[in-house]
């Protein structure tokens, strides 16, 4: 169990070197992603104007708020409250993310699947979660938004945000084949079966 | 009724729906917090009691810094409850309504999470097409308007399952399905949850009944003494999968399990699940001849 400082972006060897049960924080440009930016980006073929080689990407869609641009606002807009949406829905975009943008890291909350774990394992990856429905926490790591692509998606837009401290996450799955997420529902349904006996059901 | 009737004038409930809005998104209740603490005392998971220690520091931090506890300011559902003494246009009353929802998250402002289902067009207004969702019931109290405030999160929305199971499946079919639609949901429902459990109805009714019980306050029961048997049996059984919170592993996988029935047909045997994360948020308004008192 090691934490890791990593300033972004990070390279494959850095990004290989995380297993579960690690922790991670991170300062730096992060990217906010969600459901209709990775549609747009791979099922619609919008190219992105940012270079996310290296970087980590989190499942968001912020509270913002206008604001005149200056320069603690280079864009216009005041995070009011960023947090962290399910990843599960966003599962069969990782690898194009990986393949095609460079990117390392996710975070979200409630892990991704099989697939993703693949590709974590080929490319050179990681899941760092994340604690869902702490928001207000969150926002206090963000210090800014510095650009914002896509923002026709609004809220779903590509952010970009500056981040300080952005941690600490936990890696909850790997390139080496670990999750913390398989491994609890392996648990789970080894502990099924006298759930069900303890409320008097009947095997059936 | 030998006395006049109460009136509510529309633009107190204009304000009010804004008001709850916003102030469900920022200040959890205390009986969630109460919850918060027991799972936290019962909870022996190091993992699991390092992110229940981040929650109840993320609910300080929302009420330090005035702000919203979670980014996702869910589906707006608004529950009235009208006293029998209380006179009022309820068409003004749902219009009242949706603008109080509207004006909240274009004037704080809030992410309108509401979109066209098919279009996928976000009028960032927090409101569409049936959309703020505005349940109207009665009430015996007769000089009393109620309007509960839910912001229902979507992760844990997209946790909702129905099983039209058949008489022969019995209670067993009932309880099996609960138990295994908590463990595909997983740390997708950002655990730990209420868990919403509807017994009987029709698919409807009984979809409905599930989001009554996963939105009702912890500590409440089941009217029906066969239904709270059946809470109490179901919150032990879940709580022993080891989901934990976040479904990082751990014994707080729920806040408790919550059912509500209703008598059904000779030939069905309906359960619905929903559930609701740990952000549990609510807020309410009670009118009266005196003023309008806010809560939870």
């Amino acid at each position: 169990m090691t934490h890791h400082d990593l300033p972004t972006p990070i390279t494959e060897a850095q990004a290989r070197a995380l297993v579960i049960g690690d922790t991670v924080t991170l300062d730096g440009a992060l990217y906010g992603i969600r459901d209709a930016t990775l549609i747009h980006m791979f099922d619609r073929g919008r190219k992105t104007k940012f270079d996310l080689a290296g970087h980590a990407v989190l499942h968001t869609a912020p509270n913002v708020r206008k604001v005149p641009v200056s320069n603690e606002y280079p864009v216009g807009y005041h995070p009011v409250c960023v947090g962290t949406t399910t990843s599960a829905r966003m599962e069969r975009f990782t690898r194009p993310l990986m393949a095609g943008n460079g990117v390392r890291l996710i975070i979200g909350k409630g892990g991704l699947m099989a697939e993703t774990s693949r590709a974590f394992a080929e490319l050179g990856g990681a899941y760092l979660a994340i604690i869902g429905g702490a928001a207000a926490l969150e926002t206090t790591w963000i210090e800014a938004i510095v650009d914002v692509d896509m923002d026709d998606l609004n809220p779903e837009s590509l952010w970009q945000f500056q981040v300080k401290g952005f941690g600490p996450l936990l890696v909850a799955m790997d390139s080496h084949g670990g999750s913390l997420y398989t491994a609890v529902q392996k648990t789970a349904e080894d502990r099924r079966a006298a759930a069900l006996a303890g409320m008097g059901v009947k095997p059936s | 009724m030998g006395h006049a009737a109460m009136r509510v004038d529309p633009a107190a409930i204009e304000e009010t729906a804004k008001l709850l809005y916003i102030r469900a998104l920022k200040v959890l209740p205390d009986d969630i917090k109460q919850g918060f603490q027991r799972l936290d005392a019962g909870e022996t998971d190091a993992t699991g009691k390092s992110i229940l220690a981040t929650m109840i520091r993320n609910i300080a931090v929302a009420e330090k810094t005035d702000n919203l506890l979670c980014q996702d300011t869910g589906i707006p559902i608004y529950n009235v409850r009208i006293g029998r003494g209380v006179e009022l246009d309820g068409v003004a009353l749902k219009q009242a309504i949706r603008r109080g929802c509207e004006r909240a998250t274009r004037e704080y402002p809030l992410r309108s999470s509401v979109v066209h289902p098919i279009t996928r067009v976000n009028e960032h207004s927090s409101c569409g097409v049936l959309v703020p969702v505005i349940n109207i019931d009665f009430t015996d109290r007769a000089e009393e308007l109620a309007i509960e405030m839910i912001p229902k999160g979507s992760g844990s929305e997209n946790g909702s399952f129905l099983k039209m199971c058949i008489p022969a499946d019995g209670i067993d079919g009932i309880k099996t399905f609960v138990i295994d639609r908590v463990m595909e949901a997983g740390g997708r429902v950002c655990p730990p949850t209420i868990v919403g459990v509807g017994v009987g109805g029709t698919s409807d009714l009984c979809a409905h009944l599930a989001k009554v019980a996963a939105t009702r306050a912890l500590g409440s029961a089941c009217a029906d003494s066969e239904g709270a048997k059946l809470e109490r049996q179901l919150s032990a059984a879940v709580n022993s999968l080891g989901i934990g919170p976040q479904g990082l592993g751990g014994d707080s996988t729920a806040f408790a399990v919550h059912v509500e029935i209703a008598a059904t047909h000779i030939t069905m045997n309906p359960v619905a699940v929903n559930i609701q994360c740990h952000s549990a948020r609510r807020a309410t308004a009670i009118f009266t001849p005196d003023g309008v008192k806010i809560g939870f």
